[in-house]
């Protein structure tokens, strides 16, 4: 008897461990070890390929005196702040409005997250199309008669970080919105029937008592957009190359074009290290707040 | 045991088999028309010798993709035979300690009697060669469709001011004077010419050779930032991103009249079966006859382990640079031989004229290295000096004083 219940102790003690191993030590490596080896590089003076011999915070320097930099950085708050809060709020609204039991809601909540199943490339591929003043909306206006329609954001130098927010917000609201409405379905109905009855309006009872009991999903998703966010490559590089000139560049595409086309492999990671500061700003308070909660039951 | 014996004979011709083919794989950005078709000539001779060819081709006509793709190569210790990589870049590539020498063929073919100075200087590190040129680009070249010229009647222009006369002419006759392709190393190539054309060749080596900080800001520089930003309104909106070779479809097309683009455009004239002197026209760019901007494709070789992928290296050198190779690429390419013992014969006018140019002026003294195609500055500098131009170009409330100052700055770069 005494034989197997070791055995099975044994396995339940060391069978986890030697299945996670694998992949605790792939995400050691390749993403903890990586990070440590571009903080390393950031401090040397890396050109075409790395090099190792330390140089203090010269890349930090040059970071910031760099014009192009600064510009990235600005498109970054533009696009973040416009990009989360409108994906937010269209987001909610949609789902607000399919909570009501409408009819064929399966197919409109397809409709709405379909542009989700799409990649950031194909979005960004597809408005280009559609925004460019020669092919899409200021052609087809022109078309129809309306020859004083301008919409050319897509070429303008001041306006090209919006056409961006455009597309990401219609492919990410859609997801936004389907997690709202799972959230919304999850409320107990009989508080809000105990609402109805004490007569509380509908936006009411939305504003005081539905949506605080959506707060994590609130974080959730905030945690989930502002890292598309701060990472947004794929689109800007489709949509627009990060031109017209270097207008819509952000952080990521400057990363990308100084470690590896420009050869300024130092100077590419001092970016990528602020770009994770500005994550680990965002992730850290937020996980202690819910990691503290989690200690206190 | 016959088993044994069979395995053992199998694997020794597997063996000889893979020493004899060895494999040469080719990193280039050789992608549109008629560059792909110079490309597969290569392919053609270095399997007649019996190598195997590995295409490695990068999409991206200014081939910052091919160099990503290269570094991660070279980084993880794979690095291909050859890459396509020109100018200072190869001095940059050879400090990194990654180039191999191909100075023994160099010296049995003698390549030091068949290149000028100037392009056989840029093929070596520390005195030995390990790159091998294919080509001369000029890149201050004015492509023009003289059929809508003529239906504006305006005349092929010589100095910037004609330039803009011809331009409104074009305008008012209800057809787009210039087409231009809005990317950042396009901007520099158009700005390049528009430089050269109003400041001259020495004030050109001045600013771009030298980075001398006085010429970069001064009152030369400002009125070649005017001259280049009054070429905006003789393009279209949708240029922003465009591609070289569309903007030369354009011309093709009879879309718009005029190209400023090296010659690597005449391969998409050729290749859509236009006749040079006929359907379309090859002029310096407007006062920049006597000077000519070259940008030349070389393929650098790689430090290899393995002896048979070296005998392909070796190959794929002498191929490079043999009289059957350079004619009939550049021919497809639309560029002249490097190899300056050629006969020029089966080129054609524009080759012909490219071919006189660039002797002529080597030794007058107005050859000048293509800044924007990386044969004069580092390429971390070359990628600031982009950016202040196509800032400039995009932006249009900066003042062409400001733009010179950012310009100088930009010089500065390490």
């Amino acid at each position: 008897m005494s034989t197997p219940n070791a055995h099975y102790g044994f396995a339940e003690r060391w069978l986890p461990r030697l299945v996670l191993a694998p992949s605790f030590l792939l995400t050691l490596v390749f993403l903890y070890g990586f990070i440590a080896w571009n903080g390393y590089l950031s401090f040397t003076n890396s050109r075409l390929l790395p090099n190792y011999e330390w140089a203090g915070l010269v890349q930090y320097a040059t970071l910031f005196e760099n014009e192009r930099w600064w510009v990235a950085v600005r498109n970054l708050g533009i696009f973040a702040v416009l990009f989360i809060g409108g994906a937010m709020a269209i987001g909610i609204t949609l789902a607000i409005l399919l909570d009501q039991k409408v009819r064929g809601e399966g197919a409109i909540r397809t409709l709405y997250l379909y542009p989700m199943a799409l990649s950031f490339v194909v979005t960004g591929t597809a408005w280009k199309w559609m925004l460019n003043p020669g092919l899409g909306l200021e052609k087809l206006m022109h078309d129809w008669g309306f020859t004083s329609f301008t919409f050319d954001w897509l070429v303008n130098s001041e306006m090209s970080i919006y056409t961006v927010v455009i597309a990401g917000l219609w492919q990410s609201s859609g997801f936004v919105m389907a997690l709202f409405l799972a959230g919304l379905r999850g409320v107990d109905d009989s508080i809000i029937k105990a609402a109805q009855i004490d007569g509380a309006t509908l936006p009411r009872i939305y504003w005081k008592i539905i949506l605080p009991a959506l707060r994590p999903v609130v974080f959730s998703t905030l945690m989930i957009l502002s890292h598309i966010a701060i990472k947004s490559f794929d689109l800007v590089m489709a949509l627009t190359g990060g031109g017209p000139g270097f207008s819509s560049d952000l952080p990521a595409t400057f990363m990308y074009s100084m470690a590896f086309t420009r050869g300024q492999t130092g100077l590419g990671a001092a970016s990528a290290m602020m770009m994770l500061a500005t994550v680990a700003a965002i992730v850290v308070p937020y996980l202690y707040s819910e990691l503290r909660k989690d200690s206190h039951g | 045991m016959r088993n044994l014996k069979l395995g053992l004979m199998a694997g020794s011709m597997a063996l000889a088999f893979s020493a004899q083919a060895a494999e040469v794989e080719v990193l280039h950005y050789w992608t549109s028309g008629g560059e792909a078709k110079a490309a597969a000539e290569l392919k053609k001779m270095m399997e007649g010798k019996g190598n195997k060819w590995k295409d490695f081709a990068v999409a991206g006509g200014g081939g910052e993709n091919a160099m990503t793709a290269l570094k991660t190569r070279v980084v993880s210790g794979n690095p291909p035979a050859a890459a396509q990589i020109k100018g200072p870049s190869i001095q940059e590539w050879g400090d990194e300690g990654v180039l191999g020498s191909i100075d023994a063929v160099a010296k049995k073919e003698g390549w030091d009697k068949v290149l000028p100075p100037v392009v056989s200087n840029v093929m070596k590190y520390k005195g030995q060669y390990v790159a091998a040129p294919v080509n001369v680009h000029r890149v201050n070249w004015l492509w023009v469709n003289p059929e809508l010229l003529k239906k504006a009647n305006a005349k092929v222009p010589t100095t910037w001011d004609e330039f803009f006369v011809t331009a409104a002419a074009l305008q008012k006759a209800g057809i787009q004077p210039l087409a231009y392709g809005g990317q950042p190393w396009q901007d520099s190539t158009v700005f390049e010419s528009v430089a050269l054309g109003v400041g001259g060749v020495d004030f050109y080596k001045k600013a771009f050779v030298q980075l001398d900080p006085a010429t970069m800001s001064g009152p030369t520089m400002v009125k070649v930032l005017e001259t280049y930003k009054k070429l905006k309104p003789f393009t279209d909106k949708n240029a922003a991103g465009r591609e070289w070779n569309l903007a030369t479809s354009m011309v093709i097309n009879g879309k718009a009249a005029m190209q400023f683009m090296g010659d690597w455009a005449k391969g998409e004239f050729l290749a859509a079966g236009k006749v040079p002197g006929k359907d379309f026209l090859c002029v310096a760019a407007p006062g920049t006859a006597n000077a000519f901007t070259f940008n030349i494709d070389s393929f650098a070789m790689f430090k290899l382990k393995d002896a048979a992928a070296m005998k392909g290296q070796n190959d794929l050198a002498s191929t490079l640079m043999s009289p059957a190779f350079q004619e009939v690429f550049n021919l497809n390419k639309g560029s002249i031989p490097a190899r300056t013992d050629l006969k020029m014969d089966k080129f054609d006018e524009c080759g012909k004229k490219s071919a006189v140019d660039f002797k002529a002026t080597a030794a007058k003294g107005g050859l000048v290295p293509s800044w924007a195609h990386g044969m004069a500055m580092k390429s971390a500098t070359q990628g600031a000096v982009y950016d202040a131009v196509t800032q400039f170009w995009n932006n249009d409330k900066m003042s062409a004083k400001d733009a010179a100052s950012k310009l100088a700055a930009a010089a500065k770069t390490k």
